[in-house]
């Protein structure tokens, strides 16, 4: 199944404003192409087949029960199974024309061009600072101004920076959760990729945090593309402009957000999202 | 929800879409009702009955508001999607329409209670055979959200054009008697004035079955409705010398 094109209840007279993230905004150009996927755990199959884009510079939304497949798809996005013996995928996942599950594909490259933002803050034990320039020094040689302009703009990006400004050299662990969140955001874009990976980014933080990496995901959006995997379906609802339902490892239905929640078009996507799961 | 849908995890939201969908029914139920005594009030001249009808009007405007208050804490509190969702705004929408029914009745009976001291103006047939295609209109739009038969809601949709015919015919009718005779003016524009109450009450019963079929199949239906209406542009001519 492919992403839809079309929006019936765009036409719905009378009921309107679910149209506010249609397709007819959709960005059609894929910025990752996944063609007939299959990963295997050992011998169990945890995704079949999928075919799926990542348009560019939208917010691709991945919902679905655990174990259907979802974050697993993200850790084949960016090869961090390759890190685990018996874990590996068959078919194509193509981006600037390159099969990135390929074996001859440079991991250090591919994860500079693919951020992941995981669910629990994971800030490095070492000064914000550090934690920002860090992975910029491994991908870049940057004179100490360039780097502390780099630091500014990747802490602003992630709408932190009036909260560190003062104390830059200060222990990243002494932030909150929402502030390790939004520093983790900031070291992921300060290597300047071109897709960021959410898994459930907000499951550990407070609402107005979570809010707060909402609209920071609706802001990066016009820059970066990005993929986000979350349990929380208004999350998805909200920040996403398309939305993929994934179950057993199957993708059930990509469509845009206002059609997945206002008329899914797959009757199992209609009973995981109402509640009325078996 | 009908018996061959799933049921939700939590029960008590079944509990609580299940009561929204008794509070529609009770409230189409008395509309319906409204509209039936309010033709027969009519073509027997029953006064008391028609103020019956005037007094009864409080109820479903009571219906209408707690049906208003349920939906939006349906919405606040479960935050529904999909299927969910367009029943609760489908049942928002209902109950306002079913609120006009009851207004558009309630108006037929003030101008019956007027009609009783005047002569009679024409035959009340085509009032009673219009406001019975209505009224099974507006019933098989109910039953089709209480079904969730999109089908049916398509049927009720398409089945106003009958009612427009008659009320075409009533209102040259109408006009006729008043060109013929002046005396029948008051008596005459109070039944124009009915039959418009009554084919209103027919548009208001294909917006339910509209609102309905989207809430069931998540698509609207197309922008043109078949219409037969066409006293909008009527003239009928003065008798001659």
């Amino acid at each position: 199944m492919g992403a839809t094109t079309e929006s019936k209840t765009g036409q719905a007279a009378g009921f309107g404003g679910v149209e506010a993230r249609s397709s007819a905004a959709l960005n059609t150009t894929a910025r990752i192409a996944c063609k007939n996927l299959d990963f295997f755990y050992g011998t169990n199959k945890a995704l079949k087949g999928i075919n799926f884009d990542l348009p560019e510079r939208q917010v691709t939304g991945m919902i679905g029960p655990s174990g259907c497949g979802k974050s697993t798809l993200l850790r084949v996005l960016n090869r961090m199974y390759s890190l685990y013996p018996g874990q590996r995928a068959t078919g194509e996942v193509l981006m600037d024309g390159e099969n990135i599950i390929a074996d001859a594909m440079d991991m250090n490259a591919l994860r500079a061009k693919i951020g992941m933002v995981f669910q629990k803050p994971t800030p490095f034990p070492m000064t914000i600072r550090e934690n920002i320039s860090f992975g910029i020094k491994l991908h870049e040689k940057l004179g100490k101004a360039e780097l502390d302009e780099r630091v500014e703009w990747a802490l602003t990006r992630a709408a932190i920076w009036g909260e560190v400004k003062d104390r830059l050299d200060t222990n990243a662990m002494g932030l909150s959760g929402g502030q390790q969140q939004r520093l983790c955001i900031a070291r992921t874009i300060a290597v300047r990729p071109d897709v960021i990976l959410f898994d459930e980014p907000t499951s550990a933080l407070d609402p107005i945090s979570t809010l707060k990496i909402e609209e920071l995901i609706d802001e990066l959006k016009r820059d970066f593309t990005i993929c986000i995997v979350t349990h929380n379906m208004q999350q998805a609802a909200r920040c996403a402009d398309q939305v993929a339902f994934f179950y057993l490892g199957e993708l059930i239905e990509v469509s845009p957000a206002a059609q997945m929640f206002t008329a899914p078009r797959h009757p199992k996507t209609q009973e995981y999202i109402t509640g009325r799961f078996g | 929800m009908p018996q061959d849908q799933l049921e939700h995890i939590v029960k008590s939201y079944d509990e609580q879409l299940k009561k929204l969908r008794e509070l529609v029914v009770r409230m189409g139920g008395l509309a319906e009702r409204q509209l039936a005594d309010s033709a027969t009030a009519l073509t027997r001249r029953d006064t008391v009955l028609a103020g019956h009808i005037v007094a009864r009007d409080p109820e479903i405007d009571a219906l209408e508001r707690e049906i208003e208050a349920f939906s939006i804490r349906l919405l606040a509190l479960r935050q529904p999607v999909a299927q969910d969702l367009r029943f609760i705004v489908a049942c928002l929408k209902v109950g306002h329409n079913l609120e006009r029914i009851g207004d558009y009745a309630r108006n037929a009976a003030k101008r019956t209670i007027v009609l009783a001291s005047q002569p009679h103006v024409g035959s009340m047939n085509g009032f009673e055979w219009m406001a019975r295609l209505v009224q099974q209109n507006l019933k098989d739009a109910i039953d089709a959200l209480v079904n969730q038969d999109a089908a049916a809601a398509e049927r009720v949709w398409a089945a106003d054009e009958p009612v427009d015919e008659i009320y075409n015919g009533i209102f040259r009718e109408m006009l006729t008697h008043m060109m013929e005779d002046p005396r029948n003016i008051t008596a005459a524009t109070h039944l124009l004035f009915i039959a418009k109450n009554f084919e209103r009450i027919g548009d208001h019963a294909t917006n339910i079955a509209e609102t309905v079929h989207y809430a069931i199949a998540g698509d609207s239906l197309p922008d043109d409705r078949p219409k037969a209406d066409g006293s909008s542009y009527a003239v009928v001519r003065p008798p001659a010398g």
